[in-house]
């Protein structure tokens, strides 16, 4: 009996160690945002000594964070980081939840040659790196004059295309056709059936899929840096990138930035936890 | 049950569109592009030159180092994050007091996009680690992303970071799915730990693995962001992963054609590689 203790209390303390480890990057981040630049290169493991704010005056405005130009106004914050990252995150995951969920569902109830095609086609996909396609992308979607806010929403739709459907169509499958068949019966159109039907018994992969797609598309940073590079568009990584070129060498405004930039997902973090989690474990299941 | 042609490509059909041009349509014009010379400019019209582009490519140093380097990364992030995610998922079913508090803790660098997470650890390497090295005297911790070896653990490291806690899930649901019977009757059958391991735990946690797998080396190997900003590469190359090897040729370099070939590589790498290994692992689960 008295090893099985000890061998909790060694659990605890690898346990306690490990969980330091893992966060001390965070009270590194927290700490630095708040000193001088002097006292910063002093002693980086420290608390600060007096917590200075005026280091996320500058970041915020750098940043463009809350709002573009020099005041805050409501038309400054539709051109702010936060706003384009909200904005471009959100609709696309939207997108994404009706169209794919649509086409899941249609190409589980086709039995047909051509919709097992092309869900294999959708499946393949998930193989290809986004380099091989880049280069191309930019040169098509600049010729349709799609480089904007609203072309990245619809470049992010086929991206997501994929692995939202193939989550789908795994859940799709286990739903039974009688459900359908008697909604027909009563003279129920496809278009029906599957927004009063299917599409509410979907919820639980909805989640799914739209925690993938947003911890995805927020923390994307190449597909804006080629598509969305211009002001009043940018998003938070986009923005994140050319402050940090810009003040690599000041550490302490450097700092406050990037927990300007890691606060927004954190928030999502701790009310959403219980369905991130649950989606991410749904989500490798399949 | 079959609906008609209409419905079906009503319901269909947008997402095909969006799919047929980001994916398809691009990934054929990028295979014409990769024989070509190209300086990236809309109204240049690329000039077909055959398979100049890929003769090149093995004749390239800077992609044959990227590869060299990738692929040394990839083997040791795929078995070190495996091993620490697949711990971390055992210490957290352990039922201690703080074992929630755990999970939040090592999920939570997941959220963090890669781009950010490699300026955060540049500030750790370069700062925090000269400061712990001036304190303390050990050279270990001095000069850290100054040369080609300590930028490769960089990496590691900050995959490690974000990744483990994300396998530590998978593998906390393949862990609770292991039936509480089918231990208890090792353990009446006088089984000791490594025997339950061996030959309950891992035939179990099997088909987790093979996912797992799957994620570490598809993300090892396509790793850009934490790559660009952790160290972009440098100092001289010598850190450049191939995903920014094929960044910089197109955009540093403005040889498109020649970036274009090395992603048709690229893709043809990554997706022979992923195959074999799912292949491989699916074939072990069978045999456990």
């Amino acid at each position: 009996m008295k090893s099985k203790q000890n061998s909790r209390v060694l659990l605890y303390i690898i346990g306690v160690l490990t969980s330091i480890l893992f966060i001390s990057p965070f009270y590194i981040l927290i700490v630095n945002a708040f000193k001088t630049k002097r006292e910063l290169f002093g002693s980086t493991l420290t608390l600060p000594k007096e917590w200075m704010l005026d280091n996320f005056k500058v970041a915020l405005n750098k940043l463009s964070f809350l709002w573009i130009g020099k005041n805050f106004s409501m038309e400054g914050f539709f051109g702010s980081a936060l706003f384009n990252s909200m904005f471009i995150t959100i609709t696309s995951t939207i997108l994404i939840i009706i169209f794919s969920s649509m086409a899941a569902w249609i190409l589980v109830r086709t039995k047909s040659k051509m919709s097992n095609i092309i869900f294999y086609m959708f499946i393949a996909a998930m193989l290809v790196p986004f380099q091989a396609v880049m280069l191309p992308l930019v040169a098509f979607m600049g010729r349709l004059g799609l480089q904007n806010r609203m072309g990245i929403i619809f470049m992010y739709l086929g991206f997501g295309s994929s692995f939202s459907i193939f989550l789908y169509h795994g859940f799709i499958k286990s739903i039974p056709v009688s459900l359908e068949e008697a909604a027909r019966i009563d003279g129920c159109g496809p278009w029906k059936v599957f927004w009063k039907i299917i599409f509410p018994t979907l919820k639980p992969i909805h989640v799914t899929v739209s925690i993938l797609n947003i911890i995805w598309i927020w923390n994307d940073f190449l597909l804006p840096q080629l598509m969305i590079n211009k002001k009043g568009t940018q998003t938070i990584p986009l923005k994140m990138y050319l402050f940090f070129g810009g003040y690599s060498k000041q550490w302490h405004l450097a700092m406050a930035g990037l927990l300007i930039a890691v606060i927004p997902i954190i928030i999502f973090y701790f009310f959403a936890q219980k369905h991130i989690i649950e989606g991410v474990t749904a989500g490798s299941e399949k | 049950m079959n609906y008609n042609k209409k419905t079906f490509c009503l319901f269909a059909g947008p997402i095909i569109i969006a799919f047929l041009m980001v994916l398809v349509i691009p990934l054929l014009i990028g295979v014409y592009y990769s024989f070509t010379e190209w300086n990236g400019r809309m109204d240049q019209v690329p000039d077909f030159i055959g398979l100049s582009n890929y003769i090149a490519i093995i004749k390239d140093e800077g992609f044959r180092n990227a590869f060299i380097f990738t692929a040394k990364f990839t083997v040791v992030s795929v078995v070190v994050i495996n091993a620490i995610g697949f711990s971390l998922a055992l210490l957290v079913t352990k039922k201690l007091k703080i074992s929630n508090f755990m999970r939040t803790i090592f999920f939570m660098p997941n959220l963090i996009g890669g781009l950010i997470l490699g300026f955060i650890w540049q500030f750790i390497f370069m700062g925090v680690f000269q400061t712990i090295g001036e304190i303390t005297g050990l050279e270990f911790f001095q000069g850290w992303l100054a040369d080609a070896n300590t930028g490769f653990w960089g990496l590691v490291i900050i995959m490690v970071w974000q990744m483990s806690g994300y396998l530590m899930i998978i593998y906390i649901a393949a862990l609770q799915n292991i039936p509480k019977s089918l231990l208890e009757a090792a353990d009446i059958d006088g089984a000791n730990g490594w025997t339950k391991t061996r030959h309950i735990i891992f035939p179990m946690v099997a088909p987790a693995f093979t996912i797992s797998m799957f994620l570490t080396l598809a993300n090892s190997f396509k790793l850009f962001d934490q790559n660009l900003s952790l160290t972009n590469g440098g100092p001289g190359g010598s850190t450049e992963m191939l995903a920014l090897n094929i960044y910089k040729t197109a955009y540093t370099f403005t040889n498109y054609g020649a970036a274009q070939a090395k992603a048709v590589v690229f893709f043809l790498l990554v997706a022979s590689i992923t195959m074999v290994q799912v292949y491989i692992n699916k074939k072990k689960e069978v045999e456990m």
